[in-house]
């Protein structure tokens, strides 16, 4: 048992890791995102078994998991995305602020404004300039105002540790920028409609080492004022930039809790197996 | 007793040359279609050509300024109808079409493809002229809107097409309506593969002449509104290239210097401005 | 509650996707319209005459009697002749782009043939009435006749005009599509097959012959089907040069007619219901044999999972 210690990565090992107060020993945070009793398919594919698990406010949760256990999935399904997928299907429910997303009544566009995503390979509007990019979810949703969109750019781009690299060339496509710019573009964009929680999933999986650090460095500022749900199959990513972690593993929700509990002491024995590198 | 490889390899170099003259007489009719009619039609073609009309046969001078007007009523008809109902037809099958009904359009848009453009006139003559009673710019008109239907719908379809989904979907997580996506984001995405389709589609359309054969029918004069017959470029060419006069072959030269050109610099704009790219011929 | 690809509460898409579907049924309009037109207009004609009209050899107005096998006999003969040169010819082109040429000259030469089938039929026919009708009355036909005239194709006055010379302004229409389909065609096989001819000691004609022209069979043949409806529907260019005489000869120098060919001269003309439903007649065969030949190309081409766009 001691041996297997030896392997996990924890916090204190990890390079460059801030010390992050352990939540357990304060009373727990508010809760952002509630998922209860959620389920998805694809076609007949049921990818997200039953997952009941509470997102905490301005708070880093990361989903970890194996490829394939339904992590992208469940995270899509956070803000109605999964569904656009023609003969996927979800079911349940999730809490946002004491609402429901899957009620009823709720246009899955009403969500998507609240709820932000960032995607694995960064997809900024091909045609579009930087501060088009930026502004394009604001125009689009009525605000045409030169003054009040000027504002929101800056505003946007500064929050995603981009405004000192591009305030010079905010005309330029915002395909001239390098991968890890473009994805810290596609993150002001975001930001740009003031979502509440902002989902990433894989931001940094098709970076190099300086621009992935570069956006951990930006998801430890944005937690300040938004809530993250980070999706990464990078285990030592989870440990270095989260607070709390999931663990998926073939659409189960098998262990949630701190970060720093579950990298050092989880309490089922597939975590350990996963944590331990026993299998990926 | 089989062949010594000697014998194959010459064989396989004899055939293999034979190719290579194959595509030197094909690439050598284009060049020939091309020279002859440079030379014939810059000898008969003046700045006339363009600001007269015909004159009476024998009568030096003239020119088909009313054909090439007539082309261009024609062609502005041709797309009022065509473009808006090829496009938001191809709109729908590259964002709504995954379906039974879009098999069918599909099905549909290829048939018409398929249809020779002659049936196209009996079509707008039963439509239009039967109906009016007489040959009008109309009736031209709808001939060649309704066969650039098709090429419109399969042309929007492909390039809407080649956007790539992480566009969509970006926009969507924006929490941007599907509408707007497509109208704001993808559209104007894919903007230039779709106009060059578009112009492509017109250029084409402005060198048939048989469905204007029985539609816009001729005139040898300015063509008033749209309920007269009118001249077109293609037409005149026909009309003039059969007559027994040779005034009139010269300016059938003339008219098919001018139509090739036309044909020949949209074509090869179009390759320039999306190189690598199957053009639908 | 089960959300999935919900439609949007929101009106504005709503309205978009009825106006877009609105569009596309237009389209399937339009082609129900169009067959439906053509069998209601030629519907005196369907009656008088019935399945005789097309093997009815008479085609006079005067009569009246409407029989329209000189017109089919035209179009087959010289869609038959354009393809005995089309074919070889576009293949052999194919190839040499597909295997020979540097991918540089293979670009530049698959514009160029792409370029032709731009033309406007009507400079194909400026250029037969003043080029190749000439040619074919002083050169070809005597030529011909000379070596091969004990054949009655071979035989007969030399015109100029006839099904010979539509055939031979036909065949460089269709050879663009023939061309650029195979050459695509050809592109996509893949090199393990070239790769296993080789490791036979197979020369590079062997190779083509064997490995690769069978794998692309289909394409081909389905570009051939393309190109043949193309050629049967043919009107302007053929209507200058094929002599526009409504007979049945033997012989290809011999003046004649084709469907599409009576359907531009005499659709004016037609004075009297009959007529006029007759010449509708026609070109509702015309119609059925395209939408036949299409089909199978279609047919052909999608089974190699090739998409095709191709004007006829």
């Amino acid at each position: 048992m001691m041996g297997m210690m030896d392997k996990r990565i924890t916090r204190a090992t990890a390079p460059g890791v801030r010390q992050r107060s352990a939540a357990k020993d304060e009373d727990p945070p508010a809760v952002a995102l509630m998922a209860q009793g959620l389920n998805a398919w694809f076609g007949a594919l049921h990818a997200v078994k039953n997952v009941t698990v509470q997102i905490y406010r301005n708070q880093v949760t990361a989903v970890i998991g194996p490829s394939g256990c339904g992590k992208s999935t469940f995270i899509r399904c956070l803000n109605r995305m999964h569904e656009v997928v023609p003969g996927a299907r979800a079911e349940g429910k999730i809490w946002l602020d004491g609402w429901d997303i899957y009620g009823q009544d709720v246009d899955p566009v009403e969500v998507r404004r609240r709820i932000g995503m960032v995607f694995q390979k960064a997809n900024p509007f091909p045609t579009m300039a930087i501060y088009d990019n930026v502004a394009a979810g604001l125009r689009l949703n009525g605000i045409k105002k030169r003054s009040v969109l000027d504002d929101a750019v800056e505003e946007s781009l500064r929050r995603a540790a981009l405004w000192e690299e591009v305030r010079d060339k905010l005309q330029d496509p915002g395909t001239s920028l390098s991968g890890g710019q473009q994805q810290r573009l596609c993150i002001a964009r975001a930001l740009a409609v003031k979502p509440e929680v902002l989902l990433m999933d894989e931001p940094c999986s098709a970076l190099d080492p300086i621009a992935t650090g570069k956006i951990e460095e930006l998801i430890y500022q944005l937690k300040e004022r938004y809530t993250v749900v980070i999706v990464t199959h990078n285990m030592q990513q989870a440990a270095r930039a989260s607070d709390y972690t999931g663990f998926l593993l073939m659409g189960e929700l098998v262990e949630f809790g701190a970060t720093g509990t579950i990298f050092t002491n989880p309490s089922d024995s597939r975590t350990e197996a996963y944590i331990t590198g026993r299998f990926g | 007793m089989q062949q010594s490889i000697q014998t194959r390899k010459f064989f396989s170099v004899t055939a293999l040359s034979l190719t290579g003259l194959f595509a030197a007489i094909t690439v050598s009719v284009l060049f020939f279609i091309l020279g002859y009619i440079l030379f014939h039609g810059i000898r008969a073609l003046n700045f006339g050509f363009f600001i007269h009309l015909p004159t009476p046969v024998g009568e030096p001078g003239g020119g088909m300024a009313n054909a090439i007007v007539g082309t261009v009523k024609l062609l502005f008809l041709a797309s009022l109808l065509g473009v808006p109902i090829g496009f938001f037809a191809g709109v729908y099958l590259a964002e709504f079409g995954h379906n039974r009904f879009g098999f069918w359009v599909r099905y549909a848009t290829d048939l018409l493809n398929g249809v020779p453009s002659i049936v196209m006139g009996i079509f707008a003559y039963t439509l239009i002229v039967l109906p009016t009673r007489q040959f009008s710019t109309l009736a031209g008109g709808v001939a060649l809107g309704i066969m650039m239907i098709p090429i419109a719908v399969r042309s929007t379809e492909e390039f809407l097409r080649l956007v790539p989904r992480s566009v969509r979907e970006a926009a969507f997580a924006l929490g941007i309506h599907e509408w707007k996506t497509i109208f704001f984001v993808v559209i104007p995405a894919a903007y230039r593969g779709l106009l060059t389709g578009i112009l492509l589609d017109l250029a084409r359309v402005a060198g048939e002449t048989a469905p204007l054969l029985f539609t816009a029918f001729n005139n040898r004069v300015w063509s008033r509104g749209w309920m007269e017959p009118t001249a077109s470029l293609p037409v005149m060419i026909f009309t003039y290239a059969i007559a027994p006069y040779e005034d009139w072959h010269a300016q059938a030269w003339a008219g098919a210097l001018v139509l090739m050109m036309l044909v020949l610099v949209v074509n090869g704009g179009a390759r320039l401005l999306l190189p690598r790219r199957r053009i639908a011929v | 509650m089960s959300r999935s690809s919900s439609p949007s509460f929101n009106w504005g898409d709503r309205f978009f996707r009825r106006v877009c579907f609105g569009f596309a049924l237009t389209v399937v309009a339009i082609v129900i319209g169009l067959a439906g037109s053509l069998v209601w207009n030629s519907r005196l004609a369907i009656k008088q005459f019935g399945w005789s009209f097309l093997w009815g050899q008479t085609w006079d107005p005067v009569a009246p009697l409407f029989g329209a096998l000189p017109f089919i006999y035209g179009t087959l003969v010289t869609s038959a002749v354009a393809l005995c040169i089309a074919v070889p010819l576009g293949i052999g082109t194919a190839v040499f782009l597909a295997e020979l040429a540097p991918p540089r000259v293979s670009e530049i030469v698959s514009f160029l043939v792409e370029l032709l089938a731009a033309i406007p039929s009507v400079i194909y026919g400026l250029l037969g009435i003043f080029v190749v009708v000439p040619w074919v009355r002083t050169v070809a036909s005597p030529g011909i006749s000379a070596v091969l005239g004990w054949m009655p194709i071979f035989r007969g006055t030399p015109y100029g005009v006839g099904l010979f010379a539509a055939g031979l302004i036909l065949a460089a229409m269709i050879v663009p599509f023939i061309t650029t389909v195979s050459r695509e065609v050809l592109l996509i096989v893949p090199r393990s097959q070239r790769e296993a001819a080789l490791a036979l000691g197979a020369t590079h004609w062997e190779t083509v012959w064997n490995a690769i022209l069978p794998y692309a069979r289909s394409g081909i043949i389905g570009s051939i089907f393309l190109a043949l409806a193309r050629a049967l529907g043919e009107t302007m260019a053929v209507t200058m040069v094929v002599g526009n005489r409504p007979e049945i000869h033997a012989s290809l120098f011999e003046p004649g007619y084709t469907m599409a060919a009576v359907l531009a001269n005499e659709f004016t003309e037609a004075t009297y219901d009959l007529y006029l439903h007759a010449l509708i007649e026609i070109g509702l065969v015309l119609f059925c044999v395209t939408f036949i030949v299409n089909g199978l190309a279609r047919l052909l081409l999608l089974r190699i999972g090739h998409s095709v766009e191709v004007n006829a």
